[in-house]
């Protein structure tokens, strides 16, 4: 019998190779079942899980404040209390995600470490800013489109607590969407100046959203790895080509166009075609040097050092409570 | 400072999360979350599995409260039930076509 504090183990402990662990391991990959926290897991596989379960956890509570810079401006209550709602969402989502994380051994204290600290990397797409209104349309309907197409097939990912956040977290995601799709059809169908200002929204965030899905596949060394373990299912590619196809007719209904000349039916192929990304811009950004990494960031940092007192004040009121509960019970014994 | 259920690399202790989703069914297992003690545990739990009316009532649990069956002695534990065909409905194949059995 083993209690879940025995099965927990050190991010960094070494694993002695454990044969019969390994083949367990294998046959559960080979027949496409779920890992668990419990299984004997290789290294490699343990450490791909935690960077890109943390990183995605990250994402999550990052991607909160390019959005949240537009509660206070929302146009209207209805839109302020949606937005609030997405916003709690992002912050629920990063939740699910670091409790994941935690079940391979690494603390949540040492993820937040990394990501304030700026070792701990994020999805590129939130170091852009959101100048409008229409960047909220966008970011629904272009960012969280391209994140539901990479978490789809993320829910039948092999490492069980992670696969299982995702399938709570897409439920969620599909209002995003949803409503960001409608922010930008009420301002498409507006007056000429909000119709602008959804288009130069889109013109902006086409190319970032269709770089969330990573560099091309000849230039991502590690998917062949994740793709073998079945933690990713489809690549970089496969999944970019899929999110174009979903977008070029929705983009129709809005009456705007995408950015990129180069759109075109590709009868043969049954996808659309479309122009190459500028992955230097991509690469500079994953550097830090984004328009808004260092906000992001800062923001961040200080939202955790100003609430130390609420986790210090937490901690405390518990830990009087355990006395005083402790010291009844005694009283209790020695009366009887 | 001390909870039970903390350690030197997690300040809160863990609590797994059981959401009754209406009236008349059983609590079934949500996911997990961090908070220093039971009741914030139980608001956290509302905040974070219940945004879409989920569930009319929460428990939570220590994570280290909870005592599982060996992981690696699965086989040897569920053993009992197998090659017991016998104990399922299914099994009985002579009574088909008869009504209402």
């Amino acid at each position: 019998m083993a209690t879940a504090a025995q099965r927990k183990r050190s991010d960094d402990a070494e694993l002695p190779e454990d044969p019969a662990g390994r083949a367990h391991f294998d046959e559960l990959i080979a027949a496409d079942q779920r890992v668990e926290p419990t299984d004997w897991m290789p290294d490699a596989y343990r450490k791909t899980l935690v960077r890109q379960v943390s990183q995605h956890a990250h994402s999550e509570i990052i991607g909160m404040q390019p959005e949240g810079n537009w509660i206070t401006r929302a146009p209207s209550l209805k839109r302020k209390a949606i937005l609030m709602a997405k916003v709690q969402d992002e912050a629920g989502h990063g939740l699910y995600l670091y409790s994941a994380a935690q079940t391979l051994g690494t603390p949540r204290d040492k993820m937040t470490e990394d990501l304030i600290s700026g070792k701990a990397k994020y999805s590129s797409i939130f170091n852009y800013p959101t100048p409008t209104w229409a960047d909220m349309g966008s970011i629904g309907w272009l960012v969280d489109g391209a994140a539901i197409c990479n978490q789809v097939p993320l829910c039948r990912a092999s490492y069980g607590p992670y696969a299982r956040a995702m399938v709570r977290i897409c439920k969620e995601e599909s209002f995003h969407q949803r409503q960001g799709f409608e922010i930008l059809l009420h301002l498409s169908r507006g007056t000429k100046e909000q119709h602008e200002m959804a288009q130069e929204s889109v013109n902006r965030w086409y190319a970032p959203a269709l770089m969330m899905f990573g560099p091309p596949d000849a230039d991502s060394p590690n998917s062949a790895q994740s793709m073998a373990w079945n933690i990713k299912r489809f690549s970089n590619d496969e999944l970019r080509q899929r999110f174009v196809d979903m977008i070029v007719p929705q983009a129709e209904v809005l009456g705007l166009t995408l950015p990129d000349p180069d759109i075109k039916w590709n009868e043969e192929r049954g996808h659309y075609d479309f122009g190459d990304l500028d992955w230097d811009e991509f690469y500079e950004v994953l550097k830090g040097r984004g328009p808004a990494n260092a906000i992001r960031l800062e923001r961040r940092r200080t939202a955790h050092e100003e609430g130390a007192w609420v986790r210090e004040a937490a901690a405390a009121y518990a830990e009087r409570r355990r006395v005083e509960s402790e010291k009844a019970r005694l009283e209790k014994v020695q009366a009887a | 400072m001390s909870t039970p259920g903390t350690n030197d690399t997690e300040p809160w202790p863990l609590w797994e999360v059981f959401v009754r989703s209406s009236r008349g069914l059983s609590h079934l297992h949500a996911g997990s979350l961090h908070a220093p003690d039971a009741e914030m545990a139980v608001r956290n739990a509302r905040d974070l599995y219940t945004r879409r009316n989920e569930g009319v009532s929460i428990w939570v649990v220590r994570s280290t409260d909870i005592t599982t069956s060996d992981p690696d002695a699965k086989g040897a534990f569920f053993e009992s039930p197998r090659g017991k065909e016998y104990r399922h409905a299914s099994y009985y194949t002579e009574s088909e076509g008869v009504k209402h059995l």
